[in-house]
């Protein structure tokens, strides 16, 4: 990683890079209209094709595994992702044992491709924007899971397993009822004619808390990803920056980069962990009858 | 912050990784670590089951030890017990024998007396014929005195 300090230095001289471009440039998104159409019609190429890169080799990685695995005696590489298996195993069955042959799965598949596209962080930036620079493309984010659609995908497809899940364990009857008469419940509809007033009006505080908590579910889901992620890699640029200070903040650049680097390797494990136990947690919460 | 056909798209991604790990990963490596688990206690059942046998042919041996030494301690004490009776038998075996070769000696050393004392007194007869011819030269016919001879020799 202290490599492309120099690197970026040199950069830096040949274009005149203010701090503010030299960050813009790393944080813009390789960007394709579809159908001529702007605004909502854009993909971001660039996160796409990492996550969808990363995600085929993980999990083919985990499928190969799989194939030549034995019931026997593991071999090293069948008995590390036996490892991993078993820890989101043991995790998800901590929290809840229904639809298991599902939201077990979709736990793994959460935690390791999370894991890997927040792993994207530690690679040199400014290295491989050089490299891109030379096969023509010039806006590149290696870290998926810093690009906020990402997460909201995460975020959101959780979101609508987690209301799957709500309305197939209490039915859509079920399902209604437990907007308006859950958390705090209601009292009873009788003669008095205060609980006239008193019923509509704990029904409306039930789902406004019922809304808030389903809105803000997504989005805490997913932007505390994002926001962990994004800040690690606009750390990341702030420290490449000392880079162009001179060779003494190349080296402190570099001493910096290489302290957080280490310390991100937490973030990045216990981001995807977070990320996968909020996706179990919140599906076990949508099975709970209140 | 500009949401835009990405997360569609990266859902959909999302979706089919979910699909291939619940349809490739995870069961097929469920199946195989269930079946680990289940030869795992199969072996230990096994060992449990190896360790009570064990066990029973401990003590089934311990018993059959028992059993052994306590036939071994009888054999042992009947063959003392015949072993004395063959000595006491052999002991009043040989002391009939030997007094019945005592007696026989005693009885031939008695024969062997008799004998030489008729000899003896034969011999003695014989003399005193001789002696008393000599002394009667002659004078005495000893056809004619052979009866008194006789009577000389019965009587020493």
């Amino acid at each position: 990683m202290a490599v492309e300090n120099a690197d970026h230095a040199a950069a830096g001289a040949e274009h005149a890079l203010t701090p503010a471009t030299y960050i813009g440039h790393h944080l813009s998104f390789l960007k394709h209209s579809v159908n001529q159409g702007g605004g909502f019609w854009t993909l971001h190429l660039d996160t796409l094709i990492t996550s969808i890169i990363l995600g085929t080799v993980v999990f083919g990685f985990l499928a190969w595994v799989v194939r030549g695995a034995t019931a026997g005696v593991p071999g090293k590489r069948q008995a590390f992702v036996e490892v991993c298996v078993d820890f989101v195993n043991d995790q998800v069955k901590g929290i809840f044992d229904k639809s298991f042959s599902f939201v077990a799965p979709l736990a793994l598949t959460v935690f390791v491709w999370v894991f890997a596209m927040n792993a994207m962080d530690f690679l040199p930036v400014d290295i491989i924007a050089k490299g891109l620079h030379m096969v023509g493309v010039n806006e590149f984010r290696m870290v998926p899971t810093s690009d906020v659609n990402a997460t909201f995908a995460l975020a959101l497809s959780v979101w609508f397993l987690m209301i799957f899940f709500a309305i197939k364990a209490k039915g859509f009857g079920g399902f209604v009822h437990e907007l308006f008469f859950a958390p705090f419940g209601a009292p009873k509809l009788s003669v008095n004619p205060i609980s006239w007033i008193l019923v509509p009006l704990a029904m409306s505080a039930n789902f406004l808390f019922q809304m808030i908590e389903y809105i803000s579910k997504p989005l805490s889901h997913s932007l505390r990803l994002f926001g962990n992620m994004y800040a690690g890699e606009i750390i990341f640029l702030l420290l490449w920056m000392l880079a162009s200070t001179g060779p003494l903040g190349a080296f402190f650049g570099a001493l910096f980069g290489t302290g957080w680097a280490i310390f991100h390797i937490l973030i990045v494990a216990l981001q995807a962990y977070i990320f996968m136990m909020l996706t179990v947690v919140y599906i076990a919460m949508a099975h709970e009858h209140h | 912050m500009d949401i835009n056909l990405t997360l569609i798209a990266q859902a959909v991604v999302f979706a089919a990784f979910i699909w291939f790990t619940a349809r490739f990963v995870w069961p097929p490596l469920m199946t195989l670590v269930e079946q680990r688990q289940k030869t795992i206690a199969d072996g230990l059942a096994a060992a449990e089951r190896g360790m009570k046998s064990l066990e029973d042919a401990s003590s089934r041996s311990d018993e059959a030890l028992k059993a052994a030494r306590a036939q071994a301690q009888d054999i042992l004490a009947a063959a003392n017990k015949q072993a004395t009776q063959i000595v006491e038998q052999a002991k009043t075996t040989a002391k009939g024998e030997g007094d019945r070769i005592v007696s026989a000696a005693r009885e031939e050393t008695t024969r062997e007396v008799n004998s030489v004392k008729e000899q003896l007194r034969k011999q003695v007869g014989e003399l005193a014929v001789a002696g008393a011819s000599k002394i009667l030269k002659r004078e005495i016919d000893a056809k004619a005195h052979a009866d008194v001879l006789n009577d000389l020799a019965a009587r020493v």
